[in-house]
């Protein structure tokens, strides 16, 4: 969809913003709707768009799939870690009272870092299965 | 007035329904399940379930969307085949699979009824504690990240694991480089000799 200039300029102007709501909706979703999951959603709908406007060769350059499968990973490991150094602090698995310097600074650190593991992995995972899907020869 | 906009919405969501059951052209079919996502997340609006109608509308509208029609795209399917004859089966499991459900929400407590038994054990303590024990406003992200922490990391590995079972089925060839396919059917020969 190259050619429709259009289409093209406008993408172009939405991707940043559609960037920008993701990481708001990430990185807010403490205190109003939303959360890692659907920021992760959000954020891989705008490598989606360019995708679907410039084509997936070109998506795969900004975004390799070595990239997206590390980011897959990543963040299913960062969660774990979390819980792990719940443990490590003398507490529980997934037990965020530990990691901060009073219970309520460790649920907060616990909570960001838990949602920006989904989020990384949400993302990462849409992305993934959007550009399978869309790069096998039809 | 928000009596009125329920209706409305579950009006247009029957219409999209019913218009999904009629239509043979799979990329309408698509773009109404869309619509018909959009128009739940809608009504989750309305229910006060924001966080809900939020992945509704990304997930069920936007991604799940786009999937379907990546997937009309590889299957090069336009039309839904017509392979029914006799139509009675299928109706009469349709009829009381629905006569169950409604059934079953003869039980159901009134939207939101202090007595229900969702409304009663946990979720008391939750609204009252967790503002003491997370120190967020957001009661939803407290209960999904902390309290049922350990919920969110299976869901994260179900999502997870969606990604691996697409990369094992779809994945490699034909986006990926050139080598990491000639390395995938040097491995599938070596198989074979074995």
């Amino acid at each position: 969809m190259k050619h429709f200039s259009v289409l093209r300029v406008i993408s172009k102007l939405m991707i940043p913003v559609i960037l920008l709501f993701a990481l708001y909706v990430q990185f807010h979703g403490d205190f109003g709707p939303g959360g890692g999951f659907q920021a992760g959603v959000i954020f891989a709908s705008a490598f989606i768009l360019y995708a679907l406007i410039f084509g997936v060769h070109y998506a795969r350059k900004v975004i390799p799939s070595s990239a997206t499968r590390i980011l897959l990973s990543f963040g299913v490991i960062l969660y774990t870690a979390v819980g792990i150094a719940g443990i490590i602090f003398g507490g529980n698995f997934l037990d965020y009272n530990v990691l901060g310097q009073n219970n309520i600074a460790g649920q907060h650190i616990g909570i960001l870092l838990v949602e920006l593991g989904v989020g990384i992995t949400v993302a990462a995972t849409m992305i993934t299965v959007f550009f399978v899907f869309a790069g096998q020869e039809s | 007035m928000a009596g009125f906009l329920d209706v409305v919405i579950l009006v247009l969501m029957s219409v999209t329904a019913f218009s999904i059951l009629r239509s043979r052209n799979l990329f309408g079919v698509v773009i109404l399940s869309g619509i018909f996502s959009l128009l739940a997340a809608s009504f989750y609006v309305l229910l006060a379930a924001v966080d809900v109608a939020f992945t509704e509308a990304s997930v069920g509208a936007g991604i799940s969307t786009l999937l379907m029609l990546a997937t009309l795209a590889i299957t090069h399917q336009k039309k839904e085949k017509q392979h029914i004859n006799n139509p009675i089966m299928p109706i009469i499991v349709v009829l009381v699979t629905g006569a169950a459900l409604v059934y079953g929400t003869l039980d159901m407590p009134l939207y939101g009824d202090i007595n229900a038994p969702s409304n009663q054990y946990l979720i008391q303590r939750f609204i009252e504690q967790s503002g003491a024990e997370i120190g967020i406003p957001n009661i939803v992200t407290s209960i999904l990240a902390s309290y049922r922490g350990y919920d969110t990391l299976g869901e994260t590995f179900v999502i997870f694991t969606a990604a691996i079972g697409v990369l094992t089925l779809l994945g490699r060839g034909r986006t990926g480089n050139k080598a990491e396919v000639k390395q995938i059917s040097s491995l599938e020969t070596d198989g074979e000799k074995e």
